[in-house]
């Protein structure tokens, strides 16, 4: 019980992994339901029965709030950070650790409740993750709108809430615990991606809050915030004060958008460390990649509107939207052209971590190539609800937030059990994996740009129909039961290697940055992050534990 | 997991140095933790800005779309109890502020008496805003619940310059008492959870847990308490006055 209640930042950092693991075991089940009955909608499932379209709107809506608050959310945000932030500054314990424990607690609860939605008689909310109103608002809209619907704003609420004090929990380590001489600029990046991730956190999260209390008001307090006067619901006139939907739409994709860069800053923080240790070199430019890092997550909250571009908004605020968008391209590339230029004849050492590190890249170059086409608003309006936005968004936050994540995974394994993974399997895990995320995410471009739409149930209707479609769907869904089926190996060699693995040696990836180090530094910080001799071998490092005085 | 990870970071024990109280572990002087508790205490109002800030963005955004809704709706309130409870507040914020200092000068009765004085405007506030709400209701000016436009599409006799709204834009002042009940709501909110927290501090501090050179709970609830009187000092003049300019 002790362990459970502890307000220990490394246990803490465990339980929120395990946590982004329940979550992501169950959202991974949901997705490939939603695959199946996608090429079998008529199949009777063993267990579920024939799916109703409701249903599928159902995992549909569960597999996204799962994913994007309790995996991408918890595990890069919460999950490593407290694993690794303190020891990385040179700080003996976090600057609230009680604070820390509520947030932990609080996120469990909000997922309990959220899942919670599953066992009720008139089932999960159906109004996708970004819960657009009416549909939201009103409980008489779909089956799982009345109860499940409170569950899912109760849930986003309390999220929101340990959000909050997790990111003020950050922020105050960041600021006030580093050791001494842990001057800025010998911050590891990943530091960095936190300090920015804190702050968007600190801005976004309680706008949602403040949306969500709006919503949930609306639906029980009579108000109007987001539903037209006179709207038709199921033939019954609902709404009243003449609210707007758009009003939902701005407040959530305020949240929503820098929400995309809460998950993926922290793998690129942690990617450029790894490509450093991995090439035995410095980081190409630390002071612009560290600067790109803040730049991304600065312009990140002025791009919100390119979610909007068809929903009746001015097209002189679209055009703006356009230009912040395609301008988030500029530190992004700066971003992909340090990885390369370290990565650049730097003679890999391909451990499990960096292969993982490498797909990340791999994916954010893959998806962040349909960013800017769908930045643009005459593009977007066909592109727009198609699966050709899916397959971005998979690719870029999804993939490349998940392989970053297994990277961490790998990587700091030691920190948390005193053993390594195993390599082959882990390299296996890889392997299928990247093979099996492309194959289900690229030919989504091709359903998207045949024009399928998002969230139909299925693909050959009465009145319309996409059934020429069909082989294209078959081959995705066939890979994304091989990318499901590739997490066994990973699940099995995290709780293998957890009791039997290898034991680490210190500092096993003679690593430069203090959470290897092999006690708290007594003594200033002098050197930077990334002191690895350019071009040298596995012994050619300078850490940060050691003093600059001490040269060979 | 964690008995077996490797041990870089051992525990730090007592043996060997001494320390106040109040000092908490994982600081390393008093100072650290002064600074450090305020810098989250400031973290954490601004996301209560950005909360709020939601809601002001929607009173932007309607209030441009429903301006003459807005008009009618603002001159339903009682602009007497307004600037009585806007008055209320500032003495309140006063009376914190000079616990602050008491806590400082470590005088405990004097302490204990300005956050009972807090206290007791706080509750004064909360008063004067249930009469609000309940002449509301008794003028069926609550949205959803029990709501009429009667008192829209004729002339407010107290506004005789004022036209009787078209009934489409008299439906639209249900938007305007939305926002009035969801702002002003979760103003009184956070004054109820201020009071709750203050009976707390009383009863500490009558322990003297503040008065012996320990205040930054008492210096940081102050914070929230003045943020709490701020977010009154916008609402009054976005609700109640704006529109009083003929």
């Amino acid at each position: 019980m002790r362990k459970l209640f502890t307000t220990d930042h490394r246990s803490l950092g465990v339980l929120y992994l395990l946590l982004s693991l329940a979550a992501v075991a169950t959202g991974t089940l949901l997705s490939l339901l939603m695959r199946v009955h996608r090429i079998w909608p008529d199949t009777p499932l063993p267990l579920l029965g024939l799916m109703k379209p409701e249903d599928y709107l159902a995992l549909v809506t569960m597999h996204g709030t799962l994913m994007v608050f309790f995996v991408l959310t918890v595990a890069p945000q919460n999950g490593f950070a407290s694993l690794v932030l303190p020891g990385q500054i040179g700080a003996r314990h976090m600057a609230f650790p009680r604070l820390n424990a509520i947030s932990f607690w609080l996120m469990a609860l909000a997922f309990t409740i959220l899942i919670s939605a599953f066992a009720l008689p008139s089932g999960a909310p159906l109004s996708g993750w970004a819960s657009y109103p009416p549909l939201s608002a009103i409980a008489s809209a779909g089956p799982g709108q009345g109860t499940g619907m409170d569950l899912w704003l109760l849930s986003i609420g309390i999220f929101c809430v340990a959000a909050w004090l997790g990111a003020v929990n950050l922020l105050a380590t960041i600021l006030g615990e580093r050791g001494a001489g842990m001057t800025w600029s010998r911050l590891p990046l990943t530091v960095w991606a936190w300090l920015t991730t804190s702050i968007l956190t600190l801005l976004v999260f309680s706008v949602l809050l403040a949306a969500a209390v709006l919503l949930f008001s609306d639906r029980h307090f009579g108000s109007s915030f987001f539903v037209p006067l006179n709207d038709v619901v199921n033939g019954h006139v609902v709404g009243r004060g003449d609210g707007s939907p758009l009003l939902w739409l701005h407040l959530f994709w305020f949240f929503g958008h820098p929400e995309v860069y809460i998950a993926i800053l922290p793998g690129m923080g942690l990617a450029t460390s790894l490509f450093a240790n991995f090439t035995r070199r410095r980081v190409a430019g630390y002071k612009v990649m560290a600067a790109m890092l803040v730049a991304i997550g600065g312009l990140g909250l002025l791009v919100w509107g390119h979610h909007m571009f068809v929903s009746g908004m001015n097209p002189y605020a679209g055009t703006a939207f356009a230009l912040t968008t395609m301008a988030i391209a500029v530190p992004s590339t700066v971003e992909v052209i340090g990885w390369l230029s370290t990565l650049w004849g730097g003679g890999l050492r391909l451990t499990t971590p960096m292969l993982f590190a490498l797909g990340f890249l791999s994916f954010f170059i893959a998806g962040g190539l349909t960013g800017p086409i769908l930045a643009q608003p005459a593009l977007d309006t066909y592109l727009h609800n198609t699966f050709f936005v899916v397959a971005h968004f998979h690719l870029i936050m999804a993939m490349a937030g998940v392989f970053s994540v297994f990277a961490g995974i790998y990587y700091w394994f030691p920190l948390m059990t005193g053993r390594m993974m195993n390599d082959l399997l882990g390299k296996l895990h890889f392997w299928i994996s990247l093979i099996a995320a492309y194959g289900t995410f690229l030919p989504m471009h091709i359903s998207g740009l045949a024009g399928e739409p998002r969230h139909y149930e299925r693909l050959a209707g009465p009145v319309v129909s996409f059934s020429e479609i069909l082989p294209n769907e078959r081959g995705i869904t066939w890979s994304a039961i091989l990318l499901g089926a590739a997490q066994l190996l990973f699940l099995w060699n995290l709780f293998a290697s957890a009791k039997r693995g290898e034991r680490a040696t210190e500092n096993p990836w003679q690593a430069t940055t203090l959470e290897w180090a092999p006690e708290i530094p007594r003594r200033r910080i002098e050197r930077g992050p990334y002191e690895y001799e350019n071009g040298g071998t596995e012994s050619m490092f300078r850490p940060q534990w050691e003093s600059a005085s001490k040269q060979e | 997991m964690d008995s077996q990870a490797i041990a870089t970071h051992p525990d730090h024990t007592h043996a060997g140095h001494e320390h106040p109280p109040y000092l908490r572990h994982h600081f390393a002087t008093v100072e650290q933790q002064r600074e450090t508790s305020s810098f989250g205490m400031w973290l954490f109002l601004l996301t209560e800005i950005m909360f709020f800030g939601g809601m002001f963005a929607a009173y932007m955004i309607y209030r441009n779309w429903y301006y003459p809704a807005f008009v009618a709706g603002s001159h339903q309130l009682s602009i007497v109890l307004g600037t009585i409870n806007t008055a209320v507040l500032i003495c309140s914020s006063f009376t914190m502020a000079m616990g602050v200092y008491s806590a400082e000068m470590r005088r405990k009765s004097a302490l204990v008496m300005w956050l009972l004085a807090t206290i007791v405007l706080g509750v004064v506030f909360l008063g004067i805003k249930a009469d609000e709400y309940h002449e509301k209701w008794e003028k069926h000016h609550v949205p959803g619940l029990n709501f009429s436009v009667q008192d829209f599409v004729r002339v407010n006799p107290a506004y005789p310059e004022d036209k009787a709204l078209p009934l489409d834009m008299a439906e639209k002042t249900q938007v305007y008492f939305s926002l009035y009940f969801a702002m002003t709501g979760m103003h009184a909110l956070h004054m109820i959870i201020g009071i709750s927290i203050l009976i707390g501090l009383v009863i500490k501090a009558q322990a003297g847990a503040y008065t012996q050179g320990h205040m930054t709970t008492i210096e940081n609830f102050g914070l929230y308490w003045h943020f709490v009187d701020i977010v009154w000092i916008f609402l009054f003049p976005l609700l109640y006055l704006i529109s009083r300019h003929q």
